[in-house]
């Protein structure tokens, strides 16, 4: 039997000091982060929530109207919590400027900041935002001014991006490649043909042609001063890895009743229990439960469509009809959620009936928050 | 609102694009089977090594080669390709220079990954190359191989860098055999053979990210193509009869009345469930409608895929196929 994810407790505990929000694209996570945020404010906590690319309504409801990058009190008319909150929508670029502009001198920043590859791999590499958001949280940790932090996460394909892309980062950027491009500015060019042999000149040949020399050049000279400056990526994703294994931290999945967010929702699951990582439970999101549960859908559509040919009672037999596609929803829903428990009978589970409309007020955060507690 | 266009018949590339989540791979297949029926032979291609399409027609993970997976209605064919940009710097590589087995070398050590790492412009051009490569392919009898080409691209936050193939350029290398591709690819992809269809939902972020793409696209002088509206919600209601009960006010009397008609005796808590559930209806209705006018704005081709309550299987691509078809696609 799955256990029901309560979540009032597990909000409450003080010893709960990081939540974070995971799942496939468009399931829901950040909504649910803030909602959870609202609620642990509502109940007596110093919150505060990152989030990551929020819709517009759903930022200005938090009093978000501007990406800044650092965490503002949310404060709106009749909004009186029991407790704290905070909200900030994550910068990658700024982040990653922050962090180059605190750790090396100004001259060296400079340097950094005005090299091409750094912009490249601030701006658009894929693990970029993944890692910046480690790093924003390794930051908020360090703070030490909250009592929560429920953090969302990057709207990647798979919810795995989360944990692989600063590791996928640093190792492109720690990797042998970089150190042996880099190498010749250090050793001579017939060294390296002896280590790694033709199949690498060739590369390396082939490379320049087409990346162009001077790519690689910046790429290198990036590394180098990045290196020297942090003590390299791979020991940077480390610590954050560390700090997501904590004891404090907890997992929340999220997934939509659907077969892909679900399977995105297993995988990670089985990984966070690969790598010893807390996971709270899943939350099935934006789910269509019937309300009206004593009315079976084929009763339904019978009595619709003897009110069709008789042309009468044109309401009732909408009625009808729209409940019997919602006992179609939740029964599909359902199996689907079964077949999820099946493979992971341990996982707590919590269902999240969806709002008929988008959210646009703490208002409507505030039923999410009902909902998701079970009330 | 038009439905299909002449304009996008005459194209023979279709670039789906769409915010995640929406069900781009799977307009994307539908659409591949629509341009498909009557007898012309579609290729569907994926390039974010998902293996999305093999998912959804229930096979085997796709080999780095074209093979026919489903036949669509009047003698038509769809093949597809997963193109990996793994094996197609390799296939590129080897085109130029004589790498041998030390191509395998350099792909467990990495080095592809690498490359495309430091020049993400790279990965890009590889990809529409390869597209390219395959919309142009011409049979012996000189015909073009390929009737149409569906291409499941990258989602609308990186769909135009990822067909801008100039601006990627610009990065690389200006001189050299990758400039002589990607100068075909740009002619391609600003040609009126080419449209860039957007898969959208009738919720505020995906219309809005449609919205913002539009602009993109106009902006980097790429054509947008029809706006696709996945999972619209099948309106019950009389249409006079959703703002009212939006608000709340569903005339329960009537509803009562209505279904004693039908036979159906139901106590008070059952019927006060029905008509929440209609009033939650009407408000997803009204909302939907909302995200419809809005995304009018796009002024661009629409046409609306229903929301298939038994999930996404191989029938369901053919019925979603259907729609399109009876939308004008071809």
């Amino acid at each position: 039997m799955t256990a029901r994810l309560d979540f009032d407790p597990l909000l409450d505990d003080p010893a709960t000091r990081v939540l974070v929000c995971c799942g496939s694209g468009g399931v829901g996570k950040t909504t649910t982060a803030a909602a959870l945020a609202l609620r642990a404010a509502e109940r007596g906590r110093r919150v505060v929530v990152l989030t990551i690319d929020p819709a517009r309504r759903l930022a200005q409801s938090l009093g978000l109207r501007e990406l800044d990058n650092h965490p503002r009190e949310v404060v709106v008319d009749g909004f009186e919590p029991k407790g704290e909150l905070f909200a900030m929508m994550l910068d990658m670029r700024r982040t990653f400027d922050d962090m180059v502009l605190t750790h090396a001198g100004r001259d060296r920043a400079d340097q950094i900041l005005s090299n091409p590859f750094y912009q490249t791999i601030s701006s658009s590499f894929s693990g970029t935002q993944e890692y910046m958001a480690m790093e924003k949280l390794g930051q908020l940790v360090a703070q030490d001014e909250w009592d929560l932090i429920i953090v969302d996460t990057p709207p990647s394909r798979s919810a795995l991006d989360f944990l692989d892309a600063p590791q996928r980062l640093s190792t492109v950027l720690d990797g042998k490649f970089i150190r042996m491009l880099s190498a010749p500015a250090r050793a001579s060019g017939r060294g390296l043909l002896k280590i790694v042999g033709t199949g690498f000149s060739l590369f390396t040949r082939a490379v320049s042609t087409i990346v162009g020399g001077q790519l690689l050049q910046d790429a290198s000279t990036f590394v180098q001063a990045f290196d020297s400056m942090f003590g390299g990526f791979r020991e940077r994703a480390q610590r954050t890895y560390e700090l997501l294994r904590s004891p404090g931290t907890g997992f929340v999945v999220v997934a939509a009743a659907e077969p892909d967010a679900l399977r995105e929702a297993s995988y990670f699951v089985e990984r966070l229990s690969a790598e010893n990582m807390p996971l709270c439970g899943l939350v099935a999101n934006r789910t269509h439960p019937v309300i009206a549960t004593d009315l079976p859908g084929a009763n339904a559509l019978a009595a619709a469509d003897d009110l069709d040919r008789s042309g009468e009672a044109p309401l009732a037999a909408a009625v009808l009809r729209l409940h019997a596609d919602r006992v179609a929803v939740a029964d599909r829903e359902r199996r689907l959620l079964a077949r999820f428990t099946r493979a992971h009978p341990g996982v707590a589970l919590v269902g999240v009936p969806a709002l008929p409309a988008d959210v646009h007020d703490l208002d409507g955060l505030r039923e999410i928050g009902r909902r998701l507690a079970g009330e | 609102m038009t439905s299909w266009t002449e304009e996008l018949s005459r194209a023979r590339l279709h670039v789906v694009s769409g915010k995640g989540g929406t069900g781009k791979t799977t307009i994307a297949a539908a659409l591949a089977l629509a341009l498909a029926t009557g007898g012309r032979r579609v290729l569907l291609v994926e390039v974010e090594g998902r293996q999305g399409i093999a998912q959804l027609f229930d096979r085997a993970p796709l080999p780095y080669a074209e093979e026919r997976i489903a036949s669509a209605p009047g003698g038509g064919e769809v093949h597809a390709l997963a193109v990996d940009a793994e094996a197609a710097l390799l296939e590129y590589l080897a085109m130029f220079y004589n790498l041998g087995f030390a191509g395998r070398t350099l792909r467990k050590m990495g080095a592809v990954e690498f490359a495309t790492t430091l020049a993400p412009g790279l990965r890009d051009v590889l990809l529409t190359g390869k597209v390219k490569e395959c919309v142009n392919r011409t049979g012996k009898d000189g015909r073009h191989l390929y009737d149409a080409v569906v291409l499941d691209a990258p989602p609308t936050g990186r769909v135009v860098k990822f067909l801008d193939v100039t601006k990627a350029m610009a990065d690389l290398a200006k001189v050299g055999p990758i400039k002589g591709q990607s100068e075909g690819v740009v002619r391609l992809l600003h040609s009126g053979d080419t449209a860039v269809h957007l898969v959208a939902l009738l919720e505020e972020m995906p219309v809005r990210e449609t919205l913002d793409a539009v602009a993109e696209l106009d902006g980097a002088d790429l054509r947008p193509g029809a706006v696709l509206v996945n999972r619209v919600h099948p309106a019950r209601l009389p249409a006079r009869s959703v703002p009212v009960a939006a608000e709340g006010r569903v005339d329960a009397s009537r509803v009562r009345a209505g279904l004693a008609a039908a036979g159906l005796e139901l106590d008070e808590f059952t019927l006060d469930g029905l008509v929440d559930e209609t009033v939650e209806h009407a408000i997803r209705v009204q909302s939907q409608q909302e995200a419809m006018e809005l995304l009018g704005e796009s002024d661009l081709p629409t046409v609306e895929l229903p929301e298939l309550t038994d999930g996404v299987d191989v029938a369901a691509l053919y019925e979603l196929a259907e729609v399109l078809v009876a939308a004008g696609v071809r």
